[in-house]
Order: C-alpha cells, then sequence, then structure tokens
C-alpha cells in the first residue's frame, strides 16, 4: 500500500466510526424529535442518558476526517470545501446548535417549556447534520455542483434514515420493558425506510453518480460487498423481530460500516470525483508518511481511551453481543 | 466590502469567538481538579462545592468551544482554500495531532463530568488531569501552526509552489517556544482573572461569614492562584516573544511600535496614535532608547521602522499599535494586582480580604480576556498582508465562492446566541451564591 492508501483507508475507517458513534447520536436526536406515545417523555430522557456522556468524543471522528483530509490531500480538502460551500455550512450550523442546544437543556431550568424549547433547537439540528452529511458526500461521489439535484438529496435522507435506523438499534438494547418494544418498532420502521431510500438512491445513481452506479453494480467486488451488506440487514431484521437486541445493534453496525466501505470502495481511486485521484490530490510523500505514522500511534492511545469510557457509561461489555439472561 | 473583506470578518468572528472558549478549556479543568482535589484531601464542603460547580461551568464552555472549534476547522477550507492547498501538507501535521489531544480531552471530560457516581475517586482526579493536559496540549499544537504562519519553514519555493517539505521543520519553527510559552500563559492568566474577578464580586456582596463566604474565598485563592502566577511570568515571556518578533517580522515590530523612521536608539512609545499621513506617532509617551533596549538588549540598536518596507507591505499600524498597547496595558494592570495579592499574602499568609483588594481583583477580571483577545489581533493584524509571513498574500489565500456577507451573518447571529445564553446559564446555575451547607458533589 502507497502511503496515501494508508491514509485513504484511515479516513474512512473515521468516517466509519463517525457513522457509527456520532451517526448513532444524531439518530437519538432524530428520535427526540419523533418521540410520541404515552412514553414520549420516557424515550427523550433515554435518548439524553445514552448520549449525554459521550457525544463529544464521538464528534471528534469528524475533526479527525478533516486534519488529515487537508494534511493528507490538501487540494481534494481546498476542492471539496469550495464547491460543497453550502451544504458544508449548514452541516456547521447543524453540529453548533445540536451540541450548544443539548448542553444548554442539561443545564437550564428543568422547567417543561424550557426543555421543550432546547429540545425542539436539538432535535432540529440533529435532522439537518446528517441531511447535509450525506447532501456532501452524494455531491462528491457525482461530482455535482449543485446539491439541489435528486441523488445528493437522496443520499442526505438516506443518511438521515439510516442514523435514525442505528440509533433505534442502539437504544433498544439500553432500554427496557415497554420503552425497549418501542424502539424495536422504530429499529424496524427505520430499517425499512432505509431499504426504500437506498433502492431510490441507487436508482438515481445510474443516471448522476456513474461512477458510484458501476461501483455498486459491476465491479468485481460488488457483489460480495452488497450480499454482505443484505446478509447484515437480514440479520439486524431478524434478530429485531426475535428480540435478540445486542445481536441486531451489532448486524446494524456491521450493515452501516459496509454500506460507508461500499461508498469509498466505489469511488476509488477518485476522491473528489471527478477531479482529483488519491494520488493527483497527495500532500508531499514525507508528510504522509510522518501522518501515517502519527495516526499509527495515536490510535494505540485513542482505542484504549474510548473503551474505557464506553465501558464507564455503558456497562460492563459494552460491545458485547449476547442478550444477558435475566 | 470585497468578499476578501467579508471573509476576514467572518474567519475573525469566528475565531475571536472560539479563543475564548478554548482558554477557558485549558485553565477550566486545571482549576477543577486543583479544586476536588482539595476537597477529597481535607473534606471540605465549600471546597467540594467550588470544584461541582466549576465542573458546571467547564460542562458549558467546553460543549461550546467543542463546535465553535469544529467551525474553524472547516473554514480554513471554506475560506481559505487557496492557503490550505499551499499549506496543509507543511502545516497538517499539528493539527491533525491536535485531534488527537481532543479526543483525549473530550473523552475524559465525558468521563469526568458524568462519572462522579460511576468511577473511584482516584480515577475521577485521574480523569480531570488528562483534561487539563489534553487542553493545554490542544492549545500547544494550534500555536505551533500560527507560529509557522508568522515564521514560516520547513519548505523551499519553486515557482510559487512549496518543494522540500519538511513537515517536523515546520511544525517546529523558530521561535515556537516563546509563542507557545506566550499563548499558555495567556490562557491561564486570562482564565484564572475572569473567574476571581468574579468570585470576588460575590464576595464583597457576602457577610464575612458563612458557607457561601468560605465557597466563594476557596474559589477565589485557587482561581487567583492560577490567573496569578501566570500574569506574574507573562510580562517575562512577553519580552522573549517581542525580542523573536524583532528579529522575524521586523515590519510587525516596527507596526507594533508605531515606528516609522527607521532609527538607532528607538525609544518606546507608551500610548499615543500613529498618523500614516505624516509618517510618525501623535501623543505618545515616549521613553529614550526604551524599544531599542527591549528589543535588543542594546540601547544603541538599530530598530526598522515602516519606511524600511515597501508601503503595500506594511500592516495597518493604528490598529496594531493600538491592540498592542491594549494587551501591555492590560496585562501589566493584571501583573500588578497579582502582585499587590502576592506581598499581601507573603506577609500575613494568607490571601488579602480587604474590600479595596476585592475591588481591583473584580475590576481586573475582564482584562486577561481583554489582552489576549488584543494580543491576537496584534499577532493576526500585524502579519497582514500576509497569511504566510513573505510567502501567501491573505488576498491570494480566499475563496472564489461569492457572496460570503450571507454566512457571515448567519455566523454573527449564532455566536451572538450561544454567547448570551452561555453567559446566562453560567450566571444562573454557576455563580449564583449558594445559600447552605447541603451541596455536595
Amino acid at each position: 500500500m502507497t502511503p496515501a492508501e494508508i491514509l485513504g483507508a484511515a479516513m474512512l475507517g473515521a468516517l466509519v466510526c463517525y457513522a457509527l458513534f456520532a451517526g448513532a447520536d444524531f439518530g437519538g436526536g432524530i428520535w427526540d424529535l419523533l418521540a410520541s406515545g404515552p412514553r414520549a417523555r420516557e424515550q427523550r430522557a433515554l435518548v439524553e442518558r445514552a448520549i449525554g456522556p459521550i457525544w463529544e468524543a464521538n464528534h471528534v471522528w469528524l475533526v479527525l476526517v478533516v486534519v488529515v483530509l487537508f494534511t493528507g490531500f490538501p487540494p481534494a480538502f481546498a476542492a471539496i470545501s469550495t464547491r460543497l460551500f453550502a451544504p458544508l455550512t449548514l452541516l456547521l450550523v447543524g453540529v453548533v446548535l445540536r451540541g450548544a442546544a443539548f448542553t444548554f437543556r442539561s443545564y437550564d431550568t428543568p422547567r417543561d417549556e424550557v426543555q421543550r424549547r432546547w429540545g425542539l433547537l436539538f432535535s432540529a439540528s440533529s435532522v439537518l447534520a446528517p441531511l447535509m452529511l450525506g447532501v456532501a458526500v452524494g455531491q462528491i461521489a457525482s461530482g455535482s455542483a449543485r446539491a439541489l439535484s435528486l441523488f445528493p438529496l437522496l443520499t442526505g435522507l438516506f443518511a438521515a434514515g439510516l442514523f435514525a435506523y442505528l440509533a433505534a438499534t442502539y437504544l433498544a438494547v439500553e432500554a427496557e420493558g415497554e420503552l425497549r418494544e418501542d424502539f424495536r418498532r422504530r429499529a424496524i420502521a427505520a430499517g425499512a425506510a432505509v431499504f426504500a431510500l437506498a433502492a431510490a438512491a441507487a436508482a438515481a445513481s445510474a443516471r448522476e453518480a456513474p461512477l458510484v452506479f458501476r461501483g455498486l453494480t459491476a465491479r468485481g467486488w460488488s457483489l460480495p460487498l452488497h450480499l454482505a451488506t443484505g446478509a447484515a440487514a437480514v440479520v439486524a431484521f431478524g434478530a429485531l423481530f426475535r428480540r435478540r437486541f445486542r445481536l441486531a445493534r451489532l448486524a446494524a453496525a456491521v450493515q452501516v460500516a459496509l454500506i460507508v466501505v461500499g461508498w469509498g470502495a466505489s469511488q476509488y481511486p477518485w476522491l473528489v470525483v471527478p477531479d482529483l485521484t488519491f494520488e493527483s490530490a497527495s500532500a508531499p510523500r514525507r508528510t504522509q508518511v510522518l501522518l501515517a505514522w502519527a495516526l499509527g500511534v495515536g490510535a494505540l492511545v485513542l482505542f484504549p481511551c474510548l473503551y474505557l469510557l464506553f465501558r464507564v457509561f455503558k456497562g460492563e461489555k459494552p460491545f458485547s453481543v449476547m442478550d444477558r439472561r435475566p | 466590502m470585497d468578499d476578501l473583506l467579508w471573509a476576514r470578518w467572518l474567519f475573525g468572528t469566528s475565531l475571536a469567538f472560539h479563543i475564548v472558549f478554548a482558554a477557558v478549556g485549558v485553565a477550566m479543568p486545571l482549576m477543577m481538579v486543583a479544586a476536588e482535589w482539595r476537597w477529597r484531601r481535607t473534606g471540605d464542603p465549600a471546597w467540594g462545592e467550588v470544584a461541582r460547580r466549576w465542573a458546571k461551568g467547564t460542562a458549558i464552555l467546553f460543549a461550546v468551544g467543542a463546535v465553535s472549534g469544529t467551525v474553524i476547522a472547516f473554514e480554513l477550507g471554506l475560506l481559505w482554500p487557496a492557503f490550505m492547498r499551499f499549506a496543509g501538507g507543511i502545516i497538517g501535521m499539528p493539527f491533525s495531532l491536535e485531534g488527537f489531544a481532543f479526543f483525549t480531552e473530550a473523552i475524559f471530560l465525558g468521563i469526568y463530568l458524568y462519572g462522579w457516581e460511576r468511577v473511584s475517586p482516584r480515577v475521577h482526579l485521574v480523569s480531570g488531569l488528562l483534561v487539563a493536559a489534553s487542553g493545554a496540549t490542544s492549545a500547544f499544537f494550534v500555536t505551533l501552526a500560527n507560529g509557522w504562519m508568522n515564521r514560516p519553514s520547513g519548505f523551499a519555493l519553486a515557482g510559487g509552489a512549496p518543494v522540500e517539505v519538511d513537515p517536523l521543520a515546520a511544525m517546529f519553527s523558530p521561535g515556537w517556544a516563546e509563542q507557545v510559552v506566550h499563548v499558555l500563559l495567556s490562557c491561564y492568566a486570562a482564565t484564572g482573572f475572569a473567574v476571581a474577578g468574579i468570585h470576588a464580586f460575590f464576595l464583597r456582596r457576602q457577610p464575612a461569614s458563612g458557607f457561601p463566604c468560605r465557597f466563594h474565598r476557596r474559589a477565589l485563592s485557587a482561581a487567583l492562584l492560577v490567573g496569578g502566577a501566570a500574569a506574574l511570568l507573562q510580562p517575562l515571556s512577553g519580552d522573549f516573544s517581542a525580542r523573536r518578533v524583532a528579529r522575524a517580522q521586523p515590519a510587525k515590530l516596527a507596526a507594533l511600535e508605531g515606528q516609522f523612521a527607521t532609527e538607532r536608539g528607538a525609544p518606546l512609545r507608551i500610548g499615543g496614535l500613529p498618523d500614516v499621513e505624516a509618517r510618525r506617532t501623535r501623543w505618545a509617551l515616549e521613553i529614550r532608547y526604551g524599544l531599542s533596549l527591549l528589543a535588543f538588549h542594546d540601547p544603541t540598536a538599530e530598530v526598522k521602522g515602516l519606511e524600511a518596507f515597501p508601503r503595500e507591505e506594511w500592516p495597518d499600524p493604528v490598529k496594531v499599535h493600538l491592540a498592542f498597547q491594549a494587551m501591555v496595558g492590560a496585562g501589566s494592570a493584571m501583573a500588578l494586582v497579582a502582585l499587590w495579592g502576592l506581598f499581601r499574602a507573603l506577609r500575613r499568609r494568607e490571601l488579602p480580604a480587604g474590600r479595596g483588594f476585592l475591588l481591583a481583583v473584580t475590576l481586573a477580571g475582564p482584562l486577561g480576556f481583554v489582552a489576549l483577545e488584543a494580543g491576537w489581533l496584534v499577532t493576526e493584524w500585524g502579519r497582514q498582508p500576509f497569511a504566510i509571513q513573505g510567502v501567501l498574500r491573505t488576498a491570494d489565500s480566499v475563496t472564489s465562492v461569492r457572496g460570503l456577507a450571507a454566512p457571515f451573518w448567519l455566523f454573527t447571529a449564532l455566536y451572538v446566541f450561544l454567547g448570551a445564553v452561555t453567559a446566562v446559564l453560567l450566571w444562573r446555575q454557576i455563580l449564583h451564591a449558594p445559600r447552605g451547607e447541603e451541596g455536595s458533589p
């Protein structure tokens, strides 16, 4: 592997982590917005409890992607920032308001109307951010200069749906009793919506993002990757129906990770379609090598710390697949 | 206004906003851990109250700092893509390392804030210490990048493009240590004094006994220890920094001193207003040989004036000089208050509690952030018209995207909103004097 490929893989890995962790936090915000039924208040309380201690750490994955991009591939960062000015600006507004409103809600007076107002801002921006993230990804993949065309809009909705689905499967693990059933139903509904949006986006890609479409259909690894993604989705659904919540969480996470990897793989070797490849956008080799080493050493520090965080707040075996028998 | 100016306004506003929260993020965790440590050692509930309230304040301020810092990371590309295309491969390294420092900061702050009941006291304290260390490390790396913009190194130019890039040499450009120390001290001084000022304000309105009084006195002593020590060291660090500027960025030194003519035995000007048309600085208190002495430690040393440089490469001496005077003035006032406290504390073996001293601390409260913002303006305005000193002009760094007034107003509104809410929440939840003994972390 060249240093450029190592850095590309690291960015893709960080994006997968961003989707799996921060994505689920945004999804939690979406479920705050859509909280309903007799247990709406409990649903919101669970979301708050679940993301409170971890959202700031999860958010850093995005910062990591940005700094690796501008250090390792400066021309790509410049091109993306220029072309995607509008969606990235709105993404920032969403990121800022989501984090600020969530924190303000925790530390403002517990009066109902105050909490509701912050909650609305928190949840609305939790929809805006993934929407804009998805639009940006759609634009990068299609090489389109316009955010307001079908494929980017569909990828935006797809990202929001995917994060909501992910969050519901996570929350089902952390909930109990009736509340758990609430999130089980939500996970199934969101999963169905994700399926429909994926089909629509794939169809739109045939016209607007030929590179992605070819990656989805015609390359050697397309079929196995799709089969694996599909298998993960089937396992997730089956586990949700049979109330094997931890298994469902794992399968949903694998499904989302494979989707992100599938996007990255279908775009390779293009970093910014249709102008820049990993090679043509590369920073000096010396910088890339040094950066790759820094990422490797940093990961050795980072992952134990992250594990500790989840160990403290998500129970003794935070990533376990087996549901403990009561 | 043209889009270059809008871009500068937007980036400047974003940084001016973020820098406050960043500085607090460096210093506040240290103070918060110190208070918790005292509480664990002594069992004094007043220390516990201080630790708990400071932790809440840190939580709010860190969240706003985290998201506003993300805005900066993106704006580097959104507003200055040509700068990033040129500089990313040279100076991206410290930003990448800062990413990891940000990670550990966020992880251990999560454990600290939400983990009072979940982890052992030892793990809790260590988590807080790691937050403090990560915050300082973040500031360290970011300052390295800014230092490189002032004194670019680690590459050669070939046809306007960088070649022979050495990211490590770029990271540690000459003078990095002076600037890093100066920035870190400014964070501790500004935050320490701001917090001390708030508690001194409440102490003046409290009866001189009882739990609230003990609470505010503990808080004041810890904040003054951090802020005062930094404020006393800062003039020393400023001297090192100024001598570095004198050698590496003579045009900046000339602008910040209002020095137009090149001369030997240049005077130090206190106050005054540079008149660019007349090429002299009016109404300044001039101390003969002062500038040569300070900048080169030699009363007859030659100081280059602005006239030694092409007119189009001058920074605006009015803005730079005034910002510099504000920084030095605010810093000196803080150092004097710190000296006052130090002498009294040494003689009586406890912190002075007189109303006069409390008033002085209250008034000095905002000065640290005045000095910090002014100092940042000095270094940025003083480098203009360059984004990278002598290499890349700000005008050549800006994006081709038009209509930047819209995002400027959007983000300005956002910052006003966030700033106002943060102030109200801190006021309401953290600053109100505790009523009784009941609070325990």
